[in-house]
């Protein structure tokens, strides 16, 4: 399991992530989730995602938050 | 502000979410204590016990001032105006210009300004500017995107002329088609209150509310904050001539932590220059976040001196306003408990 599920699944113990292409469509993240979500990836990756950044299309499955944390790693 | 001081750990179990998820929201938002009012308790309650404090205290007297702005989203009545209502439960003077400002987390700028412009007027030589809110009242105890944040304060604020030149700057921006994000659908003339309006629903993320209810739609509201405020800021300082690094105190409206870090990191701000406890001991009462943000984390520097501060609201409307002044020295600067 890659880092981003085990957050995931942290926040959200119920689900498996690894099965759905759009977390929020499929009800297993909601506003607040994402939030948390965020804060998680900035403490694990040393990073801060830009608050602009924080938008469903950048957090909806796993291949687009990888996008955008590729974007923040190699930035740092 | 209400002496009743409520946890958000003793309310958790009012919300259907886990423990854990609960906790961790707590952490990363600064949820832990607010002040709400306890019992049917209004704005004019709270305004005028502040007022009365000020009286009593001879830090104002009650002819002393010309105006009366009271900025609020939870007036008495639909009418007549708090301002009017304040007036006359305290009895002051008649030749005094009262005036509700329907505006909530910009209030505090908003009220502000139409304050300074209002002093351009020979005959007003003083005004007394209010910012109240209990919105806990229209806020549903099981929603949690709103109860564990929600707070109900007062603030007053006297601002007269003074000899200083220094320039204050100011930016007010609104966008109206972003009207819905923060809203209390039912109790005016839209959508009258009745036994329909009054049920609580699930909204889909385990969150209840009815229509009579505060309903803010949090991540339409983070998105535009964290589009919108950041621009803003840069407008105004380029405006003023002035680097980020010359501001002492970024005195920004604290919805919560996250949002405001956010912000902070984004605007290349220090946490320090950005006060972000308010929320965490007294819960956000919308346009008293920034005076209690004043009287909270600089109460002794403004009683004896001066900072250059950026102040920011932003929210219902959606409005989003700044100033840029010098701020201090005050004569008085304290927080007081309404019993």
């Amino acid at each position: 399991m890659s880092r981003i599920e085990e957050i995931l699944k942290e926040i959200r113990p119920e689900f498996d992530f690894s099965d759905s292409e759009d977390f929020i469509a499929d009800g297993m993240l909601d506003s607040y989730d994402i939030i948390m979500l965020v804060a998680e990836l900035d403490k694990n990756f040393g990073i801060s995602i830009a608050g602009v950044d924080v938008v469903p299309e950048n957090l909806r499955n796993i291949v687009s938050i990888e996008k955008l944390l590729a974007k923040y790693v190699a930035k740092s | 502000m209400p002496a009743n001081q409520r946890s958000f750990v003793d309310e958790m179990a009012n919300f259907k979410f886990s423990l854990a998820r609960s906790l961790k929201l707590k952490e990363v938002m600064g949820y832990d204590t607010h002040r709400i009012v306890d019992g049917p308790v209004c704005s004019s309650d709270l305004a005028c016990f502040g007022l009365q404090h000020l009286f009593r205290n001879n830090l104002l007297s009650p002819d002393g001032f010309d105006a009366l702005y009271v900025v609020t989203q939870s007036p008495d009545y639909l009418m007549p105006p708090t301002s009017n209502v304040i007036q006359g439960r305290l009895g002051l003077k008649h030749d005094m210009f009262c005036m509700d400002i329907n505006q909530g987390c910009a209030g505090f700028v908003i009220g502000l300004l139409q304050s300074f412009l209002l002093l351009n007027q020979p005959s007003v030589n003083r005004v007394v500017l209010i910012n109240v809110d209990v919105l806990s009242r229209k806020t549903s105890a099981r929603d949690r995107n709103s109860y564990p944040l929600i707070g109900d304060a007062a603030s007053i604020t006297v601002i007269e002329r003074c000899e200083d030149a220094t320039p204050i700057h100011s930016n007010l921006k609104m966008d109206g088609a972003g009207r819905e994000a923060l809203m209390i659908p039912a109790g005016g003339m839209r959508l009258p209150s009745s036994p329909d309006t009054a049920v609580v629903e699930d909204d889909g993320d385990n969150n209840f509310r009815a229509k009579d209810h505060l309903r803010m739609d949090g991540s339409a509201v983070f998105n535009f904050v964290q589009v919108e405020v950041p621009p803003m800021i840069e407008e105004l300082l380029r405006t003023a001539g002035a680097t980020t690094e010359e501001i002492d105190f970024f005195l920004f409206h604290q919805p919560n932590r996250f949002m405001l870090q956010k912000l902070a990191d984004k605007m290349k701000v220090p946490y320090e220059k950005m006060p972000n406890n308010i929320v965490e001991h007294y819960g956000n009462a919308s346009g008293v976040t920034i005076p209690m943000a004043i009287c909270h984390n600089l109460r002794e520097r403004l009683l004896s001196g001066s900072v250059r501060a950026c102040l920011a609201g932003f929210g219902v409307g959606l409005t989003w306003a700044s100033m840029l002044m010098r701020l201090g020295p005050l004569d008085f600067c304290d927080l007081v408990e309404f019993p």
